[in-house]
């Protein structure tokens, strides 16, 4: 148990990423030099102002993106620009495929891997029940909500039995209600697998509630200002809420990200004038 | 039970059947208000359509259009869909090549015709090259929007799930593409028939407009309408199937 809690699941060493210079706009420091490490089974999520270069860092730990300078590492093993098998990633964006069916959906990635038809039903439907979405196994995602489309894509990310879940804003799109529900899932779905997750989000809330640790970001280039831990027992759900402490921990993050949420809304502030002005 | 299926036949059927009424009807009465020198009655039209069937001079005639037209048809597809996957996969094909598909799109193709006959003389290869044409425009076109259109997001699961290129064509981006382009197609089987067709009025020694055109000539209005009627009934079937495939397609998006 002790050899888990400080087991390394992903690790970024004096990570940056600069996205090169395009016609007549100047190249963009996105993030870093940041480090961090994810511990084996632990719930990470990541917040900042808009802009900060959460997608970013997202992109670098998955191999979705290589740094620009520094070194991203899965197990211990470097990421060279690909995903490797054990990484699942679920986007803020609607990925499910309108034209599968739900089972298909889930078993996409199973069946390109070549697995055998028996296994692929046995886990799809494993995943399926589980992201309760038995009842809609034949239908097709624009039969569905915003929401169960997006079970529906974390149903494939988690058929997948990653080691590491990578979630950029996945509820984005979603009502206030919706959101908290989801959250309890992710959390039942956290316990269940024993994967380490990383969360990026905009609410502090949904961060607060969710995660073992928090790291806050700055306004671009993206660093980690602080983590947070909350000290919140495994078995947590949203009726967390209620608890005092939660808004200590509310209050702390806000504390950290109003300042840099301001410089980051003058950065968009002034590029949009100097867009305006070319 | 048998009262719902009923109730369901007459919803799905009752619109159409009410237009095909309404045209029997106006046909009807054109022919009681101009007489059959002006335009034959349904009946005497459907009559002589059958007629000609029975002829052994006409096969060879719809033989040969419809010859025309499906390899007309199938250079507009298998050219369209390959040029158009090119231009919106390739930035600078499709930057170079969309202002001319676009101009093309707009001028009456009807100019060409005189350069295609020089080209391809009177045969049934000028009638394939003017269908030809005529389809493989819209084809382009909306082949070409289909590959830019792509969801980002699949592009970037299919990455996050280490798929090879082959995997990502064969699985996400036909599979994704496939709705728009048969859209293109819908249109591009339209104008190819209309293109064969031209192409057989205009100049051409064997084919349905080349009967159509010697019928005007003599004043046949018998064998004006019964072929009318038959170019009209092929048309609206295949436009109707293609018509209920799109849909389909277009329902899961």
């Amino acid at each position: 148990m002790t050899d888990d809690k400080t087991a390394v699941a992903a690790e970024l060493v004096g990570v940056t990423r600069v996205y090169p210079a395009r016609a007549g706009h100047a190249p963009v420091h996105a993030l870093g030099p940041l480090d961090l490490k994810l511990h084996r089974g632990e719930f990470f999520s990541v917040v900042g102002p808009s802009g900060c270069g959460k997608s970013t860092l997202l992109d670098v730990l998955s191999g979705l993106a290589p740094p620009t300078e520094g070194k991203a590492f899965f197990e211990g093993r470097p990421l060279n620009d690909t995903v490797p098998d054990g990484i699942g990633v679920v986007f803020q964006e609607d990925a499910s495929f309108p034209w599968l069916t739900v089972f298909d959906n889930v078993a996409f990635g199973l069946r390109r891997k070549g697995m055998e038809a028996g296994e692929v039903r046995r886990r799809v439907d494993y995943a399926i029940n589980f992201m309760g979405l038995k009842a809609f196994a034949t239908a097709y995602p624009a039969q569905l909500s915003g929401g169960m489309r997006q079970r529906v894509c974390i149903a494939r990310t988690l058929v997948m039995e990653p080691r590491l879940i990578l979630l950029d804003e996945p509820f984005g799109a979603l009502d206030q209600q919706t959101r908290l529900l989801m959250g309890d899932e992710l959390l039942r779905l956290w316990r269940e697998t024993g994967a380490t997750v990383m969360l990026i989000t905009h609410a502090l809330d949904e961060a607060n509630l969710l995660s073992d640790r928090i790291g806050v970001m700055s306004a671009r280039p993206g660093i980690f200002i602080d983590v947070v831990e909350t000290g919140w027992s495994r078995d947590r759900d949203s009726t967390l809420a209620a608890d005092a402490r939660f808004g200590l921990v509310s209050n702390r993050l806000w504390s950290m990200l109003r300042s840099e949420s301001m410089r980051a809304m003058g950065q968009q502030t002034g590029e949009r004038a100097a867009e305006a002005a070319e | 039970m048998s009262t719902a299926v009923a109730s369901t036949f007459a919803t799905r059927w009752r619109d159409p059947l009410i237009v095909l009424a309404v045209i029997l009807a106006g046909w009807q009465s054109l022919n009681l208000w101009g007489g059959d020198n002006v335009m034959t009655s349904p009946v005497a039209t459907v009559r002589h359509a059958v007629e000609l069937f029975g002829q052994s001079r006409f096969l060879p005639h719809l033989r040969e259009t419809l010859t025309a037209y499906f390899v007309a048809l199938a250079i507009a597809v298998f050219g369209g869909v390959s040029f158009g996957v090119l231009m919106g996969a390739h930035k600078l094909t499709g930057e170079v090549a969309e202002p001319i598909f676009t101009a093309l799109y707009s001028i009456p193709k009807v100019t060409l015709y005189p350069l295609i006959l020089l080209s391809f003389g009177l045969g049934i290869q000028a009638k394939i090259a003017f269908g030809a044409l005529h389809g493989i425009i819209p084809i382009v076109i909306f082949s070409m929007n289909a590959v830019r259109q792509v969801n980002r997001t699949y592009l970037r699961t299919a990455r996050a799930m280490s798929l090879t290129p082959m995997q990502t064509v064969r699985h996400i981006i036909i599979p994704a593409t496939v709705p728009e382009i048969f859209s293109g197609l819908r249109i591009g089987v339209s104008l190819t028939l209309l293109g064969t067709m031209l192409g057989e009025l205009f100049a051409s020694q064997r084919g349905l407009g080349f009967l159509l055109m010697t019928a005007i000539d003599i004043h046949d209005v018998k064998t004006i309408m019964a072929l009318a009627l038959l170019i009209s009934i092929f048309a609206v079937l295949v436009n109707s199937m293609m018509l209920a495939v799109d849909r389909k397609l277009h329902a899961r998006l």
